[in-house]
This record gives structure tokens, C-alpha cells and sequence, in this order.
């Protein structure tokens, strides 16, 4: 069974229908990475995984649960499945290490004694632990960014999903967030991507998905992908995004 | 007539008594009521936000003068109830400070992002927790010079509370002034005692604002 199983998916806002028929399947461990132009359905599908928003028709299914907004142990499932934003969405009130140790401490998963602890750990992960003390403001968009993936992963995730989580930086901090997620990847966390850092899409994941209005167009390893499309709506998205 | 004496000065501080009465009971029903209408105004029933706004606009609308005589005079004559006097002002004052405050913190409440919300959702937060603890400590100090500048207003509006009988600082202060009939004198006293009720309120707000944004 799939760690992810997403089943004819229909999302519609309005009159438009945003997502028209999306099937995936997303194996524990692997790293998938979706591409497509703005307004493909990527980010849409991404919030559905993790039911921001509830899909019209079809299912998703997370370790065999079925996932909707009204879904009964939905705070349970959401500390399963962590997801970091294009707008990083640090608290800005609250020190790093409480935005770190907030959640832990809330839903019960560490006592008080430990929270410093696994703030510092995390942050370790990250590649920040000099900034425990610091306040979000004080910290660079990548460093930022970085706690933000330090946050999630303090609730033990076993899905990440990163929704253009490097869109918002200078090109030159980009790399330092790509590096924190490539090493994510190493230790073997199942990471959903929604990029469009193609290098990293090339080099790190292990299946590239082509969203195109709303579907789900081609998809394959990264190498057959890149190298051969079969639609000319990825090679040219491929061409576009040189 | 007589002339200005200790007396007087005694008195004045004495009626200051009901000026702090009045706005700690208005504070204190009025407060709870505010965060209410607060939050039922950013809810997202629809119905709920109409009644809430419906209210705060009709308590809005009506000057204090007129709560306090509605619900004073106005209670014996349309209801055949009787109020007595310290009800009155109390309901009066507390649908007031309520419908301020209230419409307040709801600015303050929606000017957090939100994505602040969603942030606490996906970590697996329960709404309550993410409006305790996220939201309302950001709103709170966006919400707070404004807080205390109605406040302010809410100290010199105990003075209306005189026509109901009340004999307040403002009051005090007519009653004194006829007896020593040195006006000038009296009602200087009287600002200068409402100012100094009011300037450490501005200051402690400066002051929590800066603890509260401890980042800067």
C-alpha cells in the first residue's frame, strides 16, 4: 500500500475548476517532485494532501486514512504530515525556539524538560543551532525558512510536503534550504515537492509529476523526463524553464 | 460662601472613587462581552458576524447619554421595570466599553495573517490553542494603544454618570465649585486629577507594547 494514494481528485473555487481528475500514488521514502506551470493545480493539490482544502470528488488516502477537513482525528493526522509554506509562517511573537517547541509541548508530545532539547536538535538538523535564542525577524528568508522545516520536523513527520518553500528567497539563500531538504531526503523522509528549482527536481527526487490544467500530464523519473517528454506541453515547459 | 479648604480636597478624591468604580464594572462585564463580539465577529458563520456587527452598530450609534437614559428612564416606561440607578449605569457603561472594545480587538484579530492560523492548524493545534496562542498574543498588542486610548475616553465618560445621581469626580467638582464658588480652582483640580488617572495608563500601554515586541 501506498504511504499516499490520491484517487480522481476534482477540486473546483468558483467556477473554476482547479483540479480535474488527479491520480497518485506516493511510496514511503520516496521523493516526489511536482512541476507545472502557475495555475496547474500544484499547491491546490498539495493543501488537499494535507486537507487545508477538502476535495470535491474523488479520494486521498494517507497511510490508509482517508483525509478531509472534517476528517475525526484531523490535529493527529497534521502532526503526521508537516508542511512548510512559501511564506515560511514563523510566529513572529515567539522566539525560535518556542515557535520550535509550541506544538510539541501543546499536543502532548514532550514534556517541558525536553523541549529545549529538541529545539536544539532539530536545529542541529537545519544547520541552525546558534539561533535558538534568536527572534524570526532577526533571521535571513533561508535561515527562516530553515526553521520553519526545523518546526515540522520536531512533531516526527512521516510525510513532508514543501509548497514552493524557496519562491520567496534571493536567489542566493536558496541553496542553503535546498541542502537542508537534499539531506532530509538522505535520512530517508517521504517529501512531497511543489519546485521550481529544476536542479533540485532533477537531482534529488525520484519522480518528477507534470501538472498541466489541472491533471496530471506526465510523470516518470527525472532523467527519462528531462532527457525524452512524451507531451510537447513538458517540453516546452522544459524549455521555458531553462 | 466659603472659602477653598481641605475639605474640599478631600471630597474631590473622594468621589474618584465612583469614576474607578464605574470603570472597573464596565471593564469587568464589558471586557468578557467585547472578546465575544469580537470573535463572533470574525467567525465564520455568517449570521453570527450580521448580529454581532448589527449590534455593535446600534450601541455605536447611540451616545452614551442616551444608554444611560434609556435604561434609567427608559426601563420604568417601556418595560414597567424599575431600575435601580447602579444597574443602570452599569448596563449602560458595559454595552458601551463592550461595542468599542469589541469592534477594537476584532481590527486587531484580523490583522493577523491568515496564514498564522493555517501555520498553527498544520502543527496539529486545536483552534482554541492557536487563538490563545498564536493569535490573540499578536492581536493583543496591535490592539492595545487603541485599548487604552478608549480607556481614556471610558474614564472621562463616567462624568455623564452624574445626571443619574452618581456623585462621580465630575460631579464632585460641580458641587464643590458652587460651595466655595472658586470654579476656576475646582475644575482645575478636577483635570488635574483626571490626568493624572490617565497618564500612567498611556504610559504602562508604551510599556507593555515594548515587552510585548520583545523582537524589537
Amino acid at each position: 500500500m501506498a504511504l499516499v494514494e490520491i484517487r480522481d481528485v476534482h477540486k473546483t473555487f468558483g467556477k473554476v475548476e482547479v483540479l480535474k481528475g488527479v491520480s497518485l500514488d506516493v511510496e514511503e521514502g520516496e521523493i516526489v517532485t511536482i512541476i507545472g506551470r502557475s495555475g496547474s493545480g500544484k499547491s491546490t493539490l498539495l493543501r488537499c494532501i494535507n486537507a487545508l482544502e477538502s476535495v470535491d470528488s474523488g479520494e486521498i488516502r494517507v497511510e490508509g486514512q482517508t483525509v478531509h477537513a472534517r476528517m475525526p482525528d484531523l490535529k493527529k493526522f497534521r502532526q503526521r504530515v508537516g508542511i512548510v509554506f512559501q511564506a515560511f509562517n514563523l510566529f513572529p511573537h515567539l522566539k525560535v525556539e518556542r515557535n520550535i517547541t509550541l506544538a510539541p509541548l501543546l499536543t502532548g508530545r514532550i514534556d517541558k524538560a525536553k523541549a529545549r532539547a529538541l529545539a536544539a536538535d532539530v536545529l542541529t538538523r537545519v544547520g541552525l543551532a546558534d539561533k535558538i535564542d534568536a527572534w524570526p525577524e532577526q533571521l535571513s528568508g533561508g535561515q527562516q525558512q530553515r526553521v520553519a522545516i526545523a518546526r515540522c520536523l520536531a512533531m516526527a513527520p512521516h510525510l513532508m510536503l514543501f509548497d514552493e518553500v524557496t519562491s520567496a528567497l534571493d536567489p542566493e539563500l536558496v541553496g542553503e534550504v535546498l541542502k537542508v531538504m537534499e539531506a532530509m531526503a538522505k535520512q530517508g523522509m517521504t517529501m512531497i515537492l511543489v519546485t521550481h528549482e529544476m536542479g533540485f527536481a532533477r537531482n534529488v527526487a525520484n519522480r518528477i509529476v507534470f501538472m498541466h490544467q489541472g491533471r496530471v500530464w506526465e510523470q516518470g523519473p527525472p532523467a527519462k523526463l528531462f532527457a525524452n517528454p512524451e507531451t510537447p506541453e513538458l517540453a516546452s515547459f522544459i524549455a521555458s524553464a531553462k | 460662601m466659603r472659602s477653598f479648604s481641605l475639605i474640599d480636597f478631600v471630597s474631590l478624591f473622594a468621589a474618584l472613587r465612583w469614576t474607578v468604580a464605574l470603570v472597573v464594572l464596565a471593564l469587568a462585564f464589558g471586557a468578557p462581552l467585547a472578546l465575544g463580539l469580537a470573535l463572533g465577529r470574525i467567525s465564520r458563520f455568517a449570521g453570527l458576524r450580521w448580529a454581532m456587527a448589527a449590534c455593535i452598530q446600534v450601541i455605536q450609534s447611540v451616545p452614551l447619554l442616551g444608554l444611560l437614559f434609556f435604561f434609567y428612564f427608559g426601563m420604568p416606561v417601556f418595560l414597567g421595570i424599575q431600575v435601580p440607578a447602579l444597574i443602570a449605569v452599569t448596563v449602560a457603561y458595559t454595552l458601551y466599553t463592550a461595542a468599542f472594545l469589541g469592534e477594537i480587538w476584532r481590527g486587531g484579530l484580523e490583522a493577523v495573517k491568515q496564514a498564522q492560523w493555517e501555520a498553527g492548524a498544520c502543527l496539529g493545534l486545536s483552534a482554541w490553542q492557536q487563538f490563545r496562542h498564536i493569535i490573540a498574543p499578536q492581536a493583543l498588542r496591535m490592539s492595545l494603544p487603541p485599548t487604552v486610548g478608549f480607556l481614556v475616553q471610558l474614564i472621562k465618560g463616567t462624568s455623564l454618570a452624574s445626571i443619574l445621581g452618581f456623585v462621580e469626580l465630575a460631579r464632585a467638582g460641580q458641587v464643590v465649585s458652587a460651595a466655595t464658588f472658586q470654579p476656576l480652582l475646582t475644575y482645575a483640580l478636577v483635570a488635574a486629577i483626571y490626568f493624572a488617572l490617565c497618564l500612567p495608563l498611556t504610559l504602562w500601554s508604551r510599556s507593555l507594547e515594548a515587552r510585548l515586541d520583545g523582537s524589537r
